[in-house]
């Protein structure tokens, strides 16, 4: 065969030879293209492949009191998190899970929907795992595929249930705060604050959080825990530093404990500058039961409890001024030149006083005769404040009350404070009763001592009589920063306001000399008694120490004390304590406290009309309205 | 002539390519995950000592014997393609398809690749017997039958990546029997404009552009016609064809053509392939540790994608190594079959030449979506008895052609 001769084959051969040497260029251009050009593009696929990201969580930042006392602290816990290729593989993972940490059919149920948000990253199991339970895991690792055990700064608060309200809880972040973007920067699964401190200052405590990658195989299943790729640390949240004076937190705790066990209510300690020194509401909860995720069980627990623990009774809630109110009535009446602390009113006290056609009773129906203006502030005389406040007059008491910022929140640096009630002008009684629905001297005569359409909670109460303390000016209460600077001033001079915190000296508590050291403290305060139509009547008092130049205000309410009497004795061991000190125990303090009782508040329209509740939130307890006077 | 031993271009490359598959292979085992690569490489050691023995032999054979023998050798090749249709099973990968035929319950190989090379010597015999080299499609009709029974039984099985190896031999050795090319376009036609009717404008060109050369070439006017007829009946039997494809079928044809369509069924393969090679840039991740290898993202690492292991493990620099040693491997051959002695040998070495080189294309070009999925193994690399045992009595035959040139005193030709 001809094309067999050499050289015909020789000329085949060399059309082959290029042949073969171009298929083997375009080879090594396609693996070139492929691996050199565009390498980094096959790299991170690659990566994304076989990594799986896990988030490193930031410890939050410490808590710290004025004194540099740890509020809220980290302690090392262990995150227990399964990585699933698919949700029957988790199912059959949890099956065997469960039988070495036992779980409830809702916590499974929740497992099972945080997958669905996230199936790539590994799904929390157990958010505050123990050592204990931790070991007994990793016996059973071989049977549990894609375990991961993390070791957590988990959140604890030494003192539990004393500073709950106050620092607030943490918890993982809800879809809906997600959605909008309530908390910038979180992610699923991030724990942010829920209440208190850690809420309001969730930005600056919650850090920012780290990654840390596993490495899976195709099928999902977790390979490697260690090494795998750097990590990126997780930054901590920054520490605060509050004005909270932990060991008077804590004392006020021990006090409500020991004396008033089950007692619902609040205190709140101010400086005359508004720094917060205690924030303490009862009933409380322990703020340690949510980290990691509260169970269930107790979550409903707390909801359905009627002592409402998770309210914050010293912002949330509002109550009747009541008799602490008269001050303002007095401060009112002061600034306007209508009385000086020696004016008496034209009708002495004999128990009760005749407006028109009705008669309005005082608490003390024996009465206290003529009184000026100190002695009725001591004596807490309603049938003085009555004449007062007409004196005064409805419009002025509104419109003073308002400048006075009895209409607005304190502007406490806490979220969910609750705004106080307090018309700005008689206009709110044309609105809610009608033009000739209300009586103006009622009205006039039920806000001269407190009662009415004006609630106030204990921080607000407390704000005012931090004025009266100091310069005459109400600052803002603040316990990390305060939110602005605005002050309310009273309008008072200095000899007024001296005045006041004489005529408010209600006890004189002395150190007996058998101590080593002495101590004479002299204590103002005002009791008051708030009117409830759900049962007995809430106790009001708020005081401050040394009355010469006060240091600190407290200012507290007990639900269902009866008297502000009752609760005076707590405050002023509370104040006796900050002055003076730990070491120096409370002597028997000889107490003489004008027994102050509920002064009735009157309807204000007339009895045929129907009963109308001024309140419309449900958290507050409204003055119902008193029968009419004979 | 200087000594007589075997030709040792051949031998070197042969054995670097042996070796370097082993420790591919030997790789594609160190996994994370437990895979059916585990330990392949000592079970292909055992081949490799048979494959020796096997070269040994074949070394032992006359190209006269061998060119006496090939009709039978071809005949029990159909017969056992036609007995694996009826009771041939799947394996692996391929576990639906029909290409292995099993005594007793084990497997002991698949036809498709002693057909190859019975195709190999039957195509030489029938070639080299010629006194003129095909002049014209009706004299392509004998190796065209050759070849196409063959083709068309494994198409059958089926075995779309075996049957295109055919086509391979059959136009590289009608091209080494000095057929002429625009023989071989005209001959090829039919199954371009197959590819090319389902675009209906490539085809209209395809079909203005053929209408060209056949005026230009001037074949038979019988030949010119019935080639433009059959051109135009694939154009339009290319949809029903298409349909009647298996589904898996055209899901790699199209994800051929664009991997993303279905990344997490047909297209896996193909991306998975190619994020295996590209992470390994110029140098690769290190012998043994390519992550998507050891952690099971790359599928069938032992057998049809080990060339991804070598692109992930040994980068760019390791890809270029096989491909040279490849070429090397093709240009010995060339040459060992441009100085065989007789045509037959000649014919016989460049169809063994034709088989590597199409399995190499293939299976290489695969792995970077240069060419559609198919299960073929890559030469002396890729897992697996029959083929590995094929290669080997190759390299015994064409080591004999060299041998045999030798003694003739061709060598320096």
């Amino acid at each position: 065969m001809n094309e067999f001769h050499s050289y015909r084959r020789a000329e085949r051969a060399g059309i082959a030879r290029w042949f073969f040497v171009a298929t083997f260029l375009v080879l090594v251009v396609a693996f070139f293209r492929t691996q050199v050009v565009q390498h980094e593009r096959f790299r991170v696929r690659a990566e994304k492949n076989r990594l799986r990201i896990v988030p490193l969580v930031a410890p939050r930042g410490i808590i710290y009191d004025r004194n540099g006392l740890i509020i809220a602290e980290n302690v090392p816990g262990y995150a227990i998190k399964l990585l699933a290729p698919s949700q029957d593989s988790l199912h059959a993972v949890l099956a065997r899970f469960r039988e070495v940490v036992p779980l409830d059919t809702s916590e499974v149920g929740g497992i099972m929907s945080r997958y669905r948000q996230a199936p790539y990253q590994p799904v929390l199991v157990v958010g505050n795992g123990t050592f204990e339970m931790v070991s007994r895991l990793e016996e059973h690792r071989a049977v549990l595929p894609g375990l991961v055990i993390q070791s957590e700064p988990r959140r604890y608060y030494p003192d539990g249930p004393a500073v709950a309200h106050l620092v607030g809880y943490v918890g993982e972040v809800s879809e809906r705060d997600l959605e909008s973007d309530r908390f910038p920067g979180a992610q699923l699964g991030t724990v942010v604050g829920r209440a208190g401190l850690e809420q309001e200052y969730d930005k600056e405590l919650r850090g920012r959080p780290g990654v840390h990658y596993v490495e899976v195989n195709a099928r999902g299943r977790l390979v490697r825990e260690e090494n795998v790729a750097p990590a990126l640390a997780a930054i901590p949240g920054e520490a605060i530093r509050t004005t909270i004076d932990l060991t008077l937190q804590r004392y006020i705790d021990s006090l409500w404990q020991a004396a008033a066990p089950g007692v619902r209510g609040s205190m709140v300690a101010l400086t005359p500058t508004g720094e917060v020194l205690a924030l303490y509401s009862a009933p409380g909860y322990d703020p340690n039961a949510f980290v990691g995720g509260i169970s269930t069980e107790e979550w409903r627990r707390l909801n359905d409890d009627p002592a409402r623990p998770l309210l914050d009774r010293a912002i949330q809630t509002r109550y009747p001024p009541a008799s602490p109110f008269k001050l303002a009535t007095a401060a009112m009446a002061l600034k306007r030149g209508i009385a000086t602390f020696t004016t008496h009113m034209p009708e002495p006290c004999r128990g009760g006083l005749q407006v028109g056609n009705r008669y309005f009773r005082c608490w003390k129906p024996e009465g206290h005769g003529s009184l000026d203006l100190e002695g009725a502030i001591a004596k807490s005389c309603d049938v003085y404040f009555y004449q007062l406040g007409l004196r005064i007059g409805l419009d002025a008491i509104l419109s003073d009350g308002v400048l006075m910022g009895f209409r607005e929140r304190s502007g406490i640096d806490l979220e969910n404070e609750i705004a106080p009630i307090y018309p700005s002008n008689a206009a709110y009684f044309d609105r809610k009763y009608g033009p000739r629905g209300w009586s103006k001297w009622g009205a006039t005569l039920n806000f001269s001592i407190g009662q009415g359409e004006n609630t106030q909670n204990v921080i607000n109460m407390t704000r005012f009589y931090a004025a009266l303390a100091s310069g005459g000016e109400a600052p803002t209460p603040y316990i990390v920063r305060p939110r602005s600077d605005q002050v309310r001033d009273l309008g008072l001079t200095p000899e007024q306001l001296m005045g006041l915190r004489t005529a408010l000296i209600a006890v004189v508590e002395r150190g007996t000399a058998a101590a080593s050291r002495s101590i004479d403290l002299s204590i103002a305060g005002k009791t008051g008694t708030a009117q409830n139509s759900h049962g007995e009547d809430h106790g009001w008092y708020v005081g401050f120490a040394p009355a010469e130049k006060p240091q600190i205000i407290v200012g507290s309410i007990m639900e269902f004390a009866e008297h502000g009497s009752n609760v005076a004795p707590f405050v002023n061991r509370v104040l006796h304590r900050y002055v003076a000190g730990p070491g120096i125990p409370a002597a028997p303090s000889v107490i003489a406290l004008p027994a102050d009782s509920a002064p009735r508040s009157m309807q204000i329209v007339p009895d045929s009309t129907p009963q109308v509740d001024p309140v419309a939130d449900d958290t507050v307890l409204p003055p119902p309205p008193a029968p009419s006077g004979p | 002539m200087r000594d007589l031993g075997p030709d040792r271009p051949l031998l070197v490359v042969t054995l670097l390519l042996a070796a370097y598959g082993l420790l591919t292979l030997y790789s594609a085992g160190q996994t994370d995950v437990v895979t059916q690569a585990h330990g392949v490489w000592l079970r292909q050691l055992v081949w490799m000592a048979i494959g020796v023995v096997a070269m040994a032999v074949v070394f032992r054979f006359s190209f006269r014997l061998v060119e006496w023998l090939a009709p039978a050798a071809y005949a029990v090749a159909v017969v056992l393609l036609l007995l694996t249709l009826a009771v041939g099973t799947g394996q692996g990968t391929a576990a639906s398809t029909k290409s292995w035929l099993a005594v007793g319950g084990h497997q002991i190989g698949q036809p498709a690749e002693l057909a190859k090379v019975a195709v190999i010597l039957m195509l030489a015999r029938y070639l080299s017997g010629l006194r003129e080299s095909p002049r014209n499609l009706r004299e392509l009709i004998g190796p065209c039958l050759i070849a196409g029974v063959p083709f068309l039984l494994v198409l059958k099985q089926p075995d779309l990546g075996s049957a295109i190896v055919f086509v391979g031999i059959l136009f590289l050795m009608l091209f080494w029997s000095g057929v002429k090319p625009s023989l071989l376009f005209m001959l090829a036609s039919p199954g371009l404009s197959l590819l090319l009717a389902f675009n209906t404008w490539t085809w209209g060109l395809w079909m203005i552009l053929l209408a060209v050369l056949l005026f230009v070439w001037r074949p038979y006017v019988v030949e010119g016609v019935f080639l433009y007829v059959v051109n135009s009946v694939m154009g339009a039997l290319a949809i029903p064809l298409w349909q009647r494809l298996a589904p898996y079928q055209q899901n790699r044809l199209l994800t051929f053509l664009n991997p993303e369509i279905d990344p997490r069924a047909a297209g896996y393969h193909a991306i998975q392939s190619r994020v295996a090679i590209g992470s390994g840039g110029w140098f690769g991740n290190g012998f043994t540790d390519g992550p998507q290898k050891r952690l099971a993202f790359l599928p069938a690492q032992h057998t049809d994608f080990i060339f991804s292991v070598v692109g992930e493990e040994l980068g760019f620099v390791g890809v270029l190594a096989a491909l040279i040693l490849f070429l090397m491997l093709f240009l010995v051959l060339l040459r060992i079959a441009r100085r065989a002695t007789d045509p037959f040998a000649s014919l016989v070495v460049f169809g063994i030449l034709a088989l590597f080189f199409t399995h190499v294309f293939e299976n290489v070009g695969m792995t970077v979506n240069l060419m559609p999925i198919t299960g073929i193994p890559l030469p002396f690399f890729s897992y697996g008895g029959s083929f590995f045992l094929v290669c080997c009595m190759s390299v015994g035959l064409v080591l004999r052609a060299a041998w045999d040139a030798r003694l003739s005193g061709y060598a320096d030709v």
